[in-house]
């Protein structure tokens, strides 16, 4: 709890800070590391089936697909 | 002799019901990553545009309403414990102050929208009609995804207020507490949207 809290001003801190176009991948990646906590701790996949947790991870690996492939489609469009 | 065998015995399969649950929120993940994936493409089209839109939003309200979530999400995670070392009554009053921290979030979104409103900026207003195409998509993405968060809040305020009946009846036990743990996974469901949600529409610098 107190970590995520922690986490979340760190993101505005990070935010105010210009760094460009790195900000929106720290800002992504303190989001990402949060919701790990979350999903791990607070819906307790640290301790479900492997099932489960093989399930999620490959979920979110589907989305990173998704995401991927259409920024390259995107990418090579006129 | 017919075998008329009366059926008091219900079918329990908590571990079906916790996959079936999980199975819905791969839903629900999808679903919102749908918009986020939306919103990302127009972002790297319009990057100018989404900064200026993005500072029309309050981070201060952002920040109470993000934190407002963790610590709700923290409750019910202490409404399920209490439940299950049969502590019915930190179980209770965990549930409602998770139902009330999600009540201040609505009444936050209230506001924030309202504010919008004021000013004319709403879905199909004439306003919105004349922003630049970067200004309209981020609004557009802005209220369809706030919004149909909000919706999610309330049908996990709902699911709550279900359990917290249940558990009043006696049908939500130190053994048998699938429901609450559903309700719960749904909840942290909406908090894992809005930690992402949160800084993607309010602190793009």
């Amino acid at each position: 709890m107190l970590i995520l809290l922690s986490l979340t001003f760190v993101t505005i801190e990070i935010t105010s800070i210009h760094l460009g176009a790195f900000t929106v991948t720290a800002a992504l990646l303190i989001a990402g590391f949060k919701g790990y906590l979350v999903l791990a701790y607070f819906m307790h996949l640290k301790h479900e089936s492997t099932l489960l947790r093989v399930l999620v991870a490959l979920v979110f690996v589907l989305f990173a697909l998704i995401v991927v492939i259409t920024f390259i489609d995107y990418a090579f469009r006129s | 002799m017919s075998n008329h065998e009366n059926h008091t015995h219900v079918h329990r399969d908590d571990e079906a019901q916790k996959l079936g649950m999980w199975l819905f929120i791969f839903t629900e993940l999808l679903l919102f990553g749908g918009l986020f994936l939306v919103y990302s493409i127009f972002r790297a089209q319009y990057p100018e545009n989404f900064h200026e839109s993005s500072l029309e939003l309050s981070v201060t309200l952002g920040v109470i309403n993000t934190v407002i979530l963790l610590v709700s999400s923290m409750s019910v995670a202490i409404a399920l414990t209490a439940v299950q070392k049969s502590n019915y009554k930190l179980a209770k009053l965990m549930l409602l102050l998770t139902v009330a921290l999600a009540l201040a979030f609505m009444v936050n979104k209230y506001f924030e929208w309202g504010a919008k409103f004021h000013h004319g900026l709403y879905p199909g207003s004439e306003l919105m009609q004349l922003l630049d195409r970067g200004h309209h998509l981020y609004f557009s993405l802005y209220f369809f995804m706030t919004g149909l968060h909000a919706l999610h809040i309330i049908i996990g305020v709902i699911l709550l207020l279900i359990s917290y009946v249940k558990i009043n009846k006696g049908k939500v036990v130190s053994d048998n507490f699938m429901h609450l743990e559903n309700a719960a996974l749904y909840w942290h469901l909406v908090d894992l949207i809005w930690i992402f949600l949160f800084p993607l529409l309010y602190l793009i610098s």
